[in-house]
Formats: structure tokens, C-alpha cells, sequence
């Protein structure tokens, strides 16, 4: 059943070139969506057009058949660094999105306490964000996304600016959670390996505003271990190569 | 010895040495020149004088302090509504920065009298002018702290669905703190200046008007006495301020500590 809804949205902030051009996509409950392409692809813009923080000059957002286009506050949305305020607590960064919506403090902090261990932070409640490692700002950060919309999450690059090890760490961890908590997620990225071990579905960007189709990674969840070393991964790793190539006539 | 013992007279000994150095060559200079009282007083003078007249002089600094206070909160509190509607409102900040800019060139020792003139010889006329110096670094640095802030945080609050009031309660305003604090620890001295700079001019109490009677009677040795005590009141002023910072600010000992340990 779809979540989430793109449906022929156009977008330009020029009103010259069309940043995106009938931008269609479906994002099915419980599901982890890539939306994968280089920078620059005009990734960001649609997250922001879905977050409502823009508005497109066609086209609409769906949530559950509901249109929300340009309204914001429906959807969780987590940009690209973590983005806790160095001047709050831990628990009252994620308590945040419940504050906002008019929750006591008291009662916020008692109700996020509950996802502490869950998301592998618990003990970093009173803790200043400077203190924590990048791993850990991004589950806090995740978390925070998370208790905003249970329902459906949009993640711009959330372990880019991880190193290596973490990023493997993180996606392990991701996985593990995604499988219990179910949040339907709808993420960017630019790094093929992230997105295929992470995602159930893959769209590339044409490089011209648009979509192409999807990918399906028909690799069933939780993925084992040898999954990124297997020849089913390598293959699904030429295909996406060989489709972003056949976009680009220059390289 | 100990090694935190060893480091804080390390730290603590060359503060004192200075001040016990400088003390001694003007006892020496008094002591060995034969200079006239009213025109250097020795310490020891200076001591006495503070000995003679501590009461008179705690009951003028009460009225200077008083001054200061009233001034320094409604110059907090114009500078704060100032800040917030240039913030709020392109229009306002467009008109009314070029002003207060302006505003700042006049010297505040020129417009003393005027302000005597116009609203007497009672407190009235020293808490504007406290008023006038404070409210400009305040409003400045708060509306510098409000700009500053980061464009994606504001556009995660906004993701959120978060209201302006919101986004300037959760963000803006502890964001721009530190900008406030600092300009506050400045406004502070000012303030004390300012006001005893508006008791020369005229009045009957404060340490301004104490300064003028013992300066017009060549007591020198008060005078140095009295200008001791203005330091020491901004001195703890200042700290005081520093106190409310640290308790405004309780995540400042985190960034702290995490500074040193990257170092």
C-alpha cells in the first residue's frame, strides 16, 4: 500500500531550468526507498518539495491519498549532518519535534527516554551532542526523525559523513532497527554499495530533472552478512553503474 | 609540592607580582620624591582615606549602583525588542540600524548636560544615559546572534512544522547567548561609567557627585580611593555576570572540555 506519493512534480528556481521534470514516485508502507544520483541531481530539492518546505510550480505530494503539497510538519525529514543543537541536551534534541508539537517537556523526556536503548544511545541522555561520537549523533539524530512522523521518513545522506568503519557499523545497526520499528523510509544517496545493501527499491536520477525506473533488490531482509560480497550484489552493482553511465553521454 | 598546587601558583603568582610590583614603585615614589600629598598620594594615604570616609562612600555607591541597575535592565530590555523587530521586520532594521549607528558617534559626555536640563537633577537623567550607552551593543550583538543562525537548522524546525515563535525560541535565542553575554560584560562597565560620568554634572548623591566635592577640595587621596572603589565595583559586575552566564549556559562547560580534548 502507498505511503507516500510523487506525482508529476515539476520544479524550477528559475522558472528556466527545470530542476525536476514529472518527478513520479511511490513509497509502499514499511519499505526502505533509494533515491540514488550525483549531487547536484536536484535529490535534495524534491526532499525538500515533499518536506513542504518548497513548493512545486506542478504536481503533488500524497500522504496516505491525503495531498500535502507545501504543507510542512507531515513528514520526517533528516538533512544531511545531524543538526542537534549543541546548546541541548540529548534527550531534549530528540524530545524536540514533541515539544514543538506542544508536548509538556516533563512528559517528552519520559517518552523519548523509552528509545534510548533501543537506538544504542541510552546513558547519553543528559549529554551534550559535543560529546558523543558521529556515530552516535546520528542514531540520536535518526531517533529524533523517528518520534517526529513514525510514519514516514525522508533521510538526506544520513551516513555520508560517517568514516568507513562507522558507516558499515551504522548500516548494520540501520538495518537491525528498520526491521523492528518499520518506519517506511525514503533515502538519498550517491553511494551504489549504500544503496543496495540498504533498499528494497532504487531510483536513479536521469540527470535531467527526472527518474529513471526502479531497481527492485529482490534480497531478502535482514540481509545476511555475505550479502555486500555475493554475486547477486556485484550484479545488481553493474546494472545501476552501467544505467547512471547511459545517462551521461560525456563520460 | 603538588603538581595542581604548582599550577595554580603558576598561574595566581604573576596576577599578584604585577599588582604587588606596581604598588611598591608608587610607595617608593611617594616616599622617596617628596611629592606633595594632593598631587600623588602614597597607598598608605589612599588606605586611609578609605579608613576615613567608607561610609559615606557605601552610601553614595548605593545610589551609583542603583543608577546602574535600573539602567542596565531597561537598556537590556530596549536593546532585547529592538533586536527582536529588526529581526522580525526588514523594514524596521533597514530604517532604524543606520540610526543607532548614528547614534553611537554622539558622545554620551556631551549629551549629559542636556539630559540634566531636560529631566532635573534627580535620578531620571543618569538612568537614560546608562540606557542610551547600553541598549546599542546589546541590540547589535543579539541581532547579529539571530542572523547568524544556521539556515538548515531553521529549515529542519521548519520540517517539523515549527512556528516563527517557535523557531526563535528553540534556536535564535539560545543561539545568539553568547553574543549577548559578551556585549553585556562590556554594557556592565559602561554603565557604571556612564553613570558616574551623569554625576559630575549635577546631583546631590552617587560617586560622581562625591568625586566632584573631593576633587574641588584637592583631596587626592580620596579621589584615588573613590576611583578604586568604581573598579572594583565593574570588576564584580563583571564577574557576576559571568556567574549568570555560566548558569544561562550550562552546555558551554561541554564545548569547553571537548575543546581541550581535541587540543
Amino acid at each position: 500500500m502507498a505511503v507516500l506519493e510523487v506525482k508529476n512534480v515539476t520544479f524550477s528556481y528559475d522558472g528556466v531550468n527545470k530542476i525536476l521534470n514529472d518527478v513520479n514516485l511511490v513509497l509502499n508502507d514499511g519499505e526502505l526507498v533509494c533515491l540514488l544520483g550525483v549531487s547536484g541531481g536536484g535529490k535534495t530539492t524534491l526532499f525538500n518539495i515533499i518536506a513542504g518546505l518548497l513548493e512545486p510550480q506542478q504536481g503533488q505530494v500524497l500522504l496516505n491519498g491525503e495531498d500535502i503539497t507545501g504543507q510542512s510538519g507531515k513528514v520526517s525529514y533528516m538533512l544531511q549532518k545531524d543538526m542537534l543543537l549543541p546548546y541541548r541536551t540529548v534527550e531534549d534534541n530528540v524530545a524536540l519535534p514533541l515539544i514543538i508539537k506542544g508536548m509538556k517537556k516533563k512528559e517528552a523526556r519520559e517518552k523519548v527516554g523509552a528509545y534510548f536503548e533501543e537506538f544504542g544511545i541510552e546513558g547519553t541522555q543528559k549529554r551534550y551532542p559535543v560529546e558523543l561520537s558521529g556515530g552516535m549523533k546520528q542514531r540520536a539524530a535518526l531517533l529524533r526523525t523517528y518520534l517526529f512522523s513514525a510514519q514516514v521518513a525522508l533521510l538526506d545522506e544520513p551516513f555520508s559523513a560517517l568514516d568507513t568503519l562507522t558507516k558499515s557499523e551504522m548500516h548494520r545497526w540501520y538495518l537491525d532497527v528498520m526491521d523492528r520499528i518499520k518506519l517506511s523510509t525514503l533515502f538519498i544517496t550517491h553511494d551504489v554499495d549504500e544503496a543496495i545493501l540498504l533498499s528494497d527499491r532504487i531510483y536513479l536520477l536521469d540527470g535531467m530533472g527526472g527518474l529513471t525506473d526502479e531497481i527492485v533488490i529482490k534480497e531478502p531482509k535482514p540481509r545476511r552478512k555475505e550479502f555486500v560480497l555475493s554475486e547477486e550484489f556485484l550484479q545488481y552493482k553493474r546494472d545501476i553503474i552501467a544505467k547512471i553511465y547511459a545517462g551521461k553521454t560525456d563520460v | 609540592m603538588s603538581a595542581k598546587l604548582r599550577s595554580t601558583i603558576s598561574k595566581v603568582a604573576p596576577r599578584v607580582g604585577i599588582f604587588v610590583l606596581i604598588l611598591a614603585v608608587w610607595y617608593c615614589v611617594c616616599r622617596f620624591t617628596g611629592i606633595p600629598k594632593f598631587i600623588l598620594p602614597s597607598p598608605g594615604d589612599v588606605i586611609g582615606a578609605f579608613r576615613d570616609d567608607w561610609r559615606l562612600m557605601l552610601s553614595h555607591a548605593r545610589v551609583t549602583l542603583t543608577e546602574t541597575m535600573i539602567g542596565l535592565f531597561v537598556g537590556i530590555l530596549i536593546g532585547f525588542l529592538t533586536a527582536v523587530l529588526m529581526d522580525r521586520f526588514a523594514l524596521v532594521r533597514k530604517t532604524v540600524y543606520p540610526l543607532i549607528v548614528v547614534s553611537q558617534t554622539i558622545p554620551t559626555v556631551a549629551i549629559a548636560p542636556m539630559l540634566v536640563i531636560w529631566l532635573g537633577y534627580e535620578m531620571l537623567p543618569k538612568i537614560v544615559l546608562i540606557v542610551l550607552v547600553v541598549f546599542f551593543p546589546i541590540a547589535i550583538s543579539l541581532l547579529q546572534g539571530f542572523s547568524e543562525v544556521d539556515k538548515d537548522t531553521v529549515n529542519l524546525m521548519r520540517s517539523m512544522g515549527a512556528s516563527r515563535m517557535q523557531i526563535f525560541r528553540y534556536v535564535k535565542l539560545p543561539n545568539s547567548l553568547g553574543h549577548f553575554f559578551s556585549s553585556l560584560k562590556i554594557s556592565v562597565s559602561y554603565a557604571v561609567v556612564s553613570a558616574v560620568v551623569s554625576e559630575w554634572i549635577g546631583g546631590t548623591e552617587g560617586l560622581g557627585c562625591y568625586m566632584t566635592r573631593v576633587r574641588k577640595s584637592f583631596a587626592s587621596d580620596k579621589m584615588f580611593a573613590v576611583i578604586i572603589l568604581i573598579s572594583v565595583i565593574s570588576l564584580i559586575l563583571i564577574w557576576l555576570t559571568e556567574v549568570i552566564q555560566h548558569a544561562c549556559m550550562p552546555w558551554e562547560k561541554a564545548h569547553y572540555h571537548h575543546r581541550r580534548t581535541i587540543e
